[in-house]
């Protein structure tokens, strides 16, 4: 069987889980509210009214203005642009570490093996969103330094998933072959054994980024994520939480936002996991 | 057992030495170093002050001397006075939260206890069923759920439509003037959301644990051989299935603590509840660096003790583990 059919029979048995598709129509509705803000909202996100403070919702602000009369539905539609690229980024970054730090302890083993995954193993003691929220407190918030946190503090199940991947597959006969016929360690590592592992780390990546726009949008509801006046899931909820006995719109719909769009994200990495490996299914 | 629970922790010595490395770097990384707070914002502080300062915190010496003085200090909790304005000593505040912070996460563990694994052990043995389904939805639902949404909610719901239960707090304004069994109640009353919002993210993953270990206990040969003796299925599942299922569960809840620890800094803020969360969250709005410090160790230690508890609990439950190799 060659790599293209292969890839066809995962993509139509993904095709076939009603779940995962519709995990994956929803994270493809807000990509395209992310991409063109204008068709969903016409008004301006950072409008400031002062006689609209806190109006429910109507047919002139259909999600109802915030404290400083902002229109909540606009905020939302450039505030998912906001949480999707941190929880992208983030989640890269994450990746990115993982990976090497993987292949290099697996395919070398030995002293760099251990030092790497003891490595892995002190992170791993740290309460992550401790650790987030002392390194934010010694940086500062801002979007790049959010998105660069989350992504430094979640790479080591990456790690462990990439490293226990190369162990096994690194005894394997075409990598043998390979470095038969005088590949160098890079090459093996990134030509012949990372293609092998992409379909498990495809699996936590999807179900990463939800964890990332998760941790985003709990930082920036407790003000140190992303800081004001620009737009983001969570910060709008922080205005919730200050009105909560005068607004319901403000903490219903950003928070709604936040639940459908992980949700989606969840469903379509279980339903990549069952289709790349079907035995699994149900488990 | 001695012998395994003393190779344990000397195992976890390595680890406890890495992460007092990395907390020695996170505090060196705060901007003009670790007293930089405390002379940068003042216009009185001049360089010969500065230097004064520096001599004091032994910040003159050499990185590797630096380094083994703070361990030295860490080793008997002190991890110096508090840059707020009371400047007290790091350790007694955080000595008088972690009896708050201790009560809520174990009453919510003992909730997660009681729900999640009866909803696991049920939706395993009626796999497929319609139970079954509404619970995978709910846990597929619950691992979404940002808490702290859920937290607003359910305090508008609760607390401002319904007014059944107060939103803020430990105690209500009046606590004091309040008979006996009142005082009772208004206390549980304000921990009712806090605790089960503590318990919420955890009753998803641990139900979702819970029935995946029976799934596979289920299809073991022993189990196999009690159906086929003629056991009723009610003892097959009660006294055969559930206990080794139940197992893995217990290093669950060792290894659950770094979760419940950064869930404490959501809850403790919104319902404004006077804990260990609450007072990290306080120091790293007004940078308290001594005191996220004091608090990231602290967290660090526990989640290594959650992680050796798991590992010795389940030693003793499992006389499988061979605890003269095992290591």
């Amino acid at each position: 069987m060659s790599g293209q059919s292969m890839f066809a029979d995962t993509l139509r048995r993904l095709s076939r889980n009603p779940l995962a598709v519709a995990g994956a129509v929803v994270i493809l509705f807000f990509l395209v509210m992310a991409l063109f803000p204008k068709c969903f909202s016409e008004h301006d996100p950072n409008r400031i009214n002062i006689l609209r403070i806190l109006d429910p919702p109507s047919a002139r602000h259909l999600l109802g203005t915030d404290d400083l009369g902002r229109d909540v539905l606009a905020r939302m539609v450039y505030g998912a642009r906001i949480s999707l690229s941190v929880g992208f980024v983030a989640e890269s970054i994450a990746i990115g570490i993982g990976l090497i730090v993987g292949l290099l302890a697996g395919y070398y083993g030995g002293r760099a093996d251990a030092v790497l995954m003891r490595f892995v193993d002190i992170m791993l003691c740290f309460p992550s969103f401790f650790l987030i929220l002392s390194v934010v407190a010694f940086i500062g918030p801002s979007i790049w330094n959010i998105m660069i946190i989350i992504g430094i503090t979640g790479w080591m199940g990456v790690a462990r998933l990439v490293r226990a991947e190369t162990l096994s597959l690194k005894e394997r006969d075409f990598v043998v072959a390979a470095r038969a016929q005088g590949a160098g360690a890079a090459r093996i590592m990134f030509r012949h054994i990372l293609p092998n592992t992409l379909a498990p780390i495809l699996v936590a990546a999807t179900l990463g980024v939800a964890g990332a726009i998760l941790v985003e949008s709990s930082l920036s509801f407790l003000g140190i994520g992303v800081q004001p006046p620009t737009p983001s899931w969570g910060n709008i909820l922080t205005a919730g939480k200050d009105n909560i006995e005068f607004a319901w719109w403000l903490s219903l719909f950003p928070g709604l936002a936040i639940f459908v769009t992980v949700l989606g994200y969840n469903l379509l990495g279980e339903g990549i996991r069952d289709a790349v490996d079907p035995r699994l299914k149900g488990r | 057992m001695g012998r395994y629970v003393l190779r344990r922790i000397l195992v976890s010595i390595p680890l406890l030495i890495g992460i007092s490395i990395i907390t020695f770097v996170v505090i060196n990384m705060a901007p003009g170093g670790p007293i930089g707070v405390a002379s940068d914002m003042n216009p009185k502080a001049t360089a010969e002050y500065r230097e004064r300062l520096k001599a004091y915190y032994g910040l003159d010496q050499p990185v590797h001397v630096r380094y083994i003085r703070w361990l030295g200090r860490m080793a008997v909790l002190d991890f110096g006075d508090s840059f707020s304005l009371d400047g007290r000593k790091v350790w007694d505040k955080i000595k008088e939260r972690i009896p708050v912070t201790l009560l809520i996460n174990a009453l919510s563990m003992s909730l997660i206890f009681l729900i999640a694994v009866p909803i696991g052990i049920y939706s395993a043995v009626r796999k497929g069923s319609v139970f079954d389904r509404i619970s995978t939805v709910a846990v597929f639902t619950g691992f979404a759920i940002p808490t702290f949404w859920l937290a607003l909610l359910l305090m508008i719901l609760f607390g401002v439509h319904l007014g059944w239960l107060p939103i803020s707090g430990l105690v209500s304004l009046e606590y004091d003037a309040l008979s006996l069994p009142l005082k009772i109640l208004d206390r549980a009353g304000h921990l009712v959301l806090p605790v089960f919002l503590a318990a919420f993210g955890g009753l998803a993953g641990i139900s979702r644990y819970m029935r995946s270990n029976m799934l596979e206990v289920i299809r073991q040969d022993y189990i196999m051989t009690a159906r086929a003796k003629g056991l009723p299925e009610k003892v097959v599942v009660r006294r055969h299935a559930v206990r080794n299922a139940l197992l893995p569960v217990i290093t669950i809840f060792g290894l659950s603590i770094p979760g419940l620890l950064g869930g404490s800094v959501i809850f403790e803020t919104i319902f404004a509840i006077p804990g260990m969360g609450q007072l990290f969250y306080q120091g790293v709005m007004s940078r308290d660096y001594p005191l996220i410090m004091g608090i990231l160790t602290i967290g660090a230690f526990l989640t290594l003790l959650g992680n050796i508890l798991a590992d010795v609990g389940y030693a003793v439950a499992d006389p499988r583990i061979n605890t003269e190799r095992a290591g």
